[in-house]
């Protein structure tokens, strides 16, 4: 019992660090269309911006600069998503293949220069004393900082899911998803809710990555691709453009992955991987699709 | 100034020519019918006034040019567009498919709702739980919440139960009274009792522009529009 309830957390934890990943990949995707590529480069960003604060800005860490630095983490992130989009992909508009090889151009560009300026060796983010403790439910033991992910992730999902059903930017991000060209056709100009997604997304994805780096034990300019792809399977199995399909796929996923990896180690990928092509064969639109183009 | 001025539209989707010089004017007040057969061209002119088919030539609305315009400056003009297959977003409940339509300060509501009784009594549901005529009512009612100088309208009463055509054609005719429209319909009743003006396309090119009387004028309606009498 008490193993089963460690495996489980520590696989909800994980789900909700993809979870970071993948929402912003998918609305992306579901409202523009777009193959963002450089979404792990956001995260890149992010970790490498948290990593600043924790170590140069605020070098003796507690809980409050731990928060300042995911924040700043998901901000930077969140900017240099919004760049990308103004500068890069508005002109691309509606040339898909173009917009995701540009993304795969920003993603190189970023990892590269973040390799020759501070190396590919992982660097060790600082966290406040209290993240390395464990927590003791019943009689299972398990480290705090699954809990932070979670709760992290929660937030973060209560945030967008609310954004999406109280204001009219997210009134407008669900109607484009569902059909772009009808919401223009009401008067509506779609550019400033590609802006927001972008901003959303790079956000999720900046905060994703310092809780990363807490996670596999330091920042590295090549952590961004390596999360991306599972970002990717969450989104396709989750179903495209839908925030809560991405939340149920991440859980699904993180938590078959560390019971596989439990079992026998190395299985959990192989066990996402048949997650997938069992998605992709019986409900190509994935768990909670919406997008039909 | 309502009247919208089509010359030498001409529309290539995929490669292929389907808007081949179309010319033809609407004027202010009146309701103008676009009739023709099947697939020729009829869907593409109303969507390529609105910008969601880039197009060429020249198309003036209230005498502004809008043939490159964005759709959504295009529609801030005052321009009401009820699609072809309704268009609704499904997922959203009904008050937040016509509150994603509201543009003007004070969207008329209480129009709609009079005109759509049902739909006040189902703000709260899911639209694409809704039946095929209440769908179309949500989509009419998108472009009667603003108040627009046009109503573009593409075959509103495809697809309905008869029981629903006629209430459909009842608020058309209603809404007709007072604005400019140009509606595409199949159903000729319909269109007599409402148009004053018809325009009719066959493969890419107006061939006809006149007075709804023609359509008494069963030979007309034969050689023009493939048809007899007053039905599909
Ligand atoms: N997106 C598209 N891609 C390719 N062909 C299209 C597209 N839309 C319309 N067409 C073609 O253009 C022609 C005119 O279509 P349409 O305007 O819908 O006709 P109508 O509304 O008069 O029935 C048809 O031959 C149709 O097959
Ligand atoms: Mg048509």
């Amino acid at each position: 019992m008490s193993t089963f309830l460690l495996i489980l957390i520590t696989g909800i934890g994980l789900g909700a660090l993809y979870f970071l990943v993948a929402s912003g990949l998918s609305l992306i995707y579901g409202l523009m269309g777009v193959l963002n590529f450089a979404h792990g480069a956001f995260l890149t960003i992010g970790a490498f911006t948290g990593l600043w604060i924790a170590t140069k800005v605020f070098p003796n860490p507690t809980t409050w600069t731990f928060i300042f630095s995911m924040f700043a983490g998901g901000i930077a992130a969140g900017l240099f998503a919004l760049l990308m989009e103004q500068l890069v992909i508005t002109r691309l508009y509606n040339r898909h293949i173009d917009q995701a090889l540009v993304t795969v151009g920003v993603s190189l560009v970023v990892t590269a220069l973040l390799g020759g300026w501070f190396g590919f060796d992982a660097r060790f983010l600082p966290t406040p004393l209290w993240f390395t403790k464990a927590a003791t439910i019943g009689d299972a033991i398990i480290p705090v900082d699954r809990f932070i992910y979670i709760g992290v992730a929660a937030i973060l999902l209560i945030a967008m899911l609310s954004i999406l059903k109280f204001t009219r930017i997210g009134l407008i991000i669900r109607a484009g998803v569902e059909n772009r060209s009808m919401v223009t056709a009401l008067g509506i100009n779609v550019r400033l809710a590609f802006s927001t997604v972008f901003f959303i997304g790079g956000f999720a994805a900046g905060v994703g990555g310092v809780l990363i780096s807490v996670f596999s034990y330091g920042v590295s300019p090549l952590m961004g691709g390596s999360w991306l792809i599972y970002g990717f399977i969450v989104v396709v199995v989750g179903g495209m453009g839908s925030i809560a399909g991405s939340a149920i796929a991440a859980m699904l996923i993180g938590i078959t992955n560390q019971f596989a990896n439990y079992y026998v180690t190395g299985l959990g990928d192989f066990v996402v991987v048949i997650i997938l092509a069992a998605v992709l064969l019986t409900k190509p639109t994935g768990l909670l699709g919406k997008v039909s183009h | 100034m309502s009247s919208l001025e089509v010359k030498d539209l001409h529309v290539t989707i995929n490669g292929s020519h389907i808007l081949q010089g179309v010319n033809f004017f609407v004027p202010e007040n009146k309701v103008t019918a676009l009739l023709g057969r099947n697939g020729v061209g009829k869907s593409t002119t109303l969507k390529a006034i609105m910008g969601l088919n880039p197009g060429t030539g020249s198309i003036k609305f209230g005498g502004t040019e809008i043939v490159a315009m964005p759709t959504h400056k295009i529609v801030r003009l005052g321009m009401g567009y009820v699609p072809e297959d309704r268009e609704i977003f499904a997922s959203l409940t009904v008050k937040e498919n016509l509150s994603l339509a509201a543009r003007d300060e004070k969207p008329n509501y209480e129009m709609v709702y009079a005109l759509f009784p049902e739909l006040l009594t189902r703000t709260g549901q899911r639209a694409g739980t809704l039946s095929g005529g209440q769908q179309q009512m949500v989509a009419i009612s998108r472009a009667l919440l603003n108040q627009n100088k046009i109503l573009l309208i593409d075959e509103p009463t495809k697809g309905l139960a008869p029981k629903l055509v006629t209430e459909v054609a009842k608020s058309l005719a209603h809404i007709a009274d007072h604005s400019t429209m140009l509606i595409v319909e199949q159903n000729l009743a319909l269109v007599k009792a409402i148009a004053q003006n018809i325009i009719v396309m066959d493969q890419g090119k107006v061939v006809f522009e006149g007075g709804p009387e023609n359509l008494q004028d069963e030979s007309f309606v034969k050689s023009m529009l493939g048809v007899s009498g007053g039905h599909k």
